[in-house]
């Protein structure tokens, strides 16, 4: 019984109208988060068209400035592409898919864009999936090799170990 | 002059402007970290180059077939057990015989260290998935980190990665990183 006049009170209160919440702090609040968002992330930078799982690690680094990194990215072709193109293995440069005897040109293109002073410290992150053979993947190391970049990374994601 | 009134700008509509970019940015940008085991490849074989002799107790031949078998120096071995024979084959503790040998040599910072000459070779089957060749790569590279940083400890009393430029280059030069691949033609089928 004490309850529901309480609540009665209550109502009561309401009917005169409660002021409405200011959304003044609105704004302020989205640009923090805006903020947030322009610090932690990086542009896209190509439209991926090749599917891949990345293989388990521990050891991995972080590859620290991005704009000394190039990318070769190798998988199946993604669901779209895949009445087109099947579904065998692609290497993807920039926005095409190519074959391992374009990575040379690939790597002479992307060491003209840096600075010479940057140009040794040039690394390709090897993106594959982990079921690939290895038979392409060491055709594209010593297409890498040829074109002498030697500093390489092969993408992966953090595990805590293995057998576990 | 009397002083006018200024008036208030509407400020309602910020937020939306704050809200469009907000989504720009969402859609535009990928939080991704890259992450990978960083190698150096061997630069293409000079012609000229002669192959030089190693000892055979120098090296540990790592061999992953094509039904991803690990075999080191033709004996199977599970990929749990790989990194501590892999770090028991560069450490050589007891300096037995059959394992690699030492040269003691001058290290600044270090002082004298006998720095081992093994090198571990590693093949690889055209037939190799790429997930076991990383899980062994990755093995072989955890092996020498954990070596390192064990003598970091013992030397700086601090982990290898985190010790300053010249300290890490000392430590790199006690524990070489020798990771070896053949030559891809020289591989079996």
């Amino acid at each position: 019984m004490r309850r529901a006049t309480s609540m009665a009170v209550m109502k009561k209160k309401g009917e005169k109208g409660t002021p409405p919440i200011s959304t003044a702090s609105l704004p302020d609040i989205i640009f923090m988060l805006l903020f947030f968002f322009m610090v932690s992330t990086t542009m896209k930078e190509q439209e991926l068209m090749v599917k891949y799982t990345l293989p388990d690690a521990t050891e991995l680094h972080k590859l620290e400035k991005k704009s000394l990194v190039s990318y070769i990215h190798f998988g199946m072709p993604i669901e779209s592409l895949r009445e087109k193109f099947g579904t065998a293995p692609r290497i993807q440069l920039n926005d095409t898919y190519r074959t391992p005897k374009d990575i040379l040109e690939f790597i002479a293109s992307e060491r003209d864009k840096l600075s010479e002073g940057d140009r040794p410290a040039m690394t390709v992150s090897l993106k594959a999936d982990g079921e690939i053979m290895m038979g392409p993947i060491t055709d594209v190391k010593q297409e890498l090799r040829r074109a002498n970049a030697l500093k390489i990374s092969y993408a992966g994601v953090r595990i805590e170990g293995y057998g576990l | 002059m009397a002083k006018r009134k200024l008036e208030e700008i509407n400020a309602g509509s910020m937020a939306d402007i704050a809200f469009l970019l907000l989504v720009f940015f969402l859609v535009a940008t990928t939080m991704n970290v890259d992450k990978g085991i960083t190698r150096i490849l061997p630069p293409m074989p000079d012609p000229n180059q002669k192959a030089n002799d190693v000892k055979e107790r120098n090296v540990m031949e790592i061999f992953v077939s094509k039904f991803d078998e690990i075999m080191v120096d033709k004996q199977k071995i599970d990929i749990l057990n790989l990194k501590d024979k892999a770090k028991k084959f560069i450490l050589n503790h007891g300096n037995d015989v059959t394992a690699p040998e030492k040269e003691v040599k001058e290290i600044d910072l270090i002082g004298k260290y006998a720095v081992s000459k093994g090198v571990i070779a590693l093949k690889n089957d055209r037939a190799t998935t790429y997930n076991m060749y990383i899980m062994v790569q990755n093995e072989l590279v955890r092996a020498f980190r954990e070596v390192r940083d064990e003598l970091s400890i013992v030397k700086f009393g601090k982990d290898f990665i985190e010790l300053d430029g010249e300290q890490r280059a000392a430590i790199a030069r006690a524990v070489p990183l020798a990771i070896s691949e053949s030559e891809p033609n020289e591989e079996g089928n």
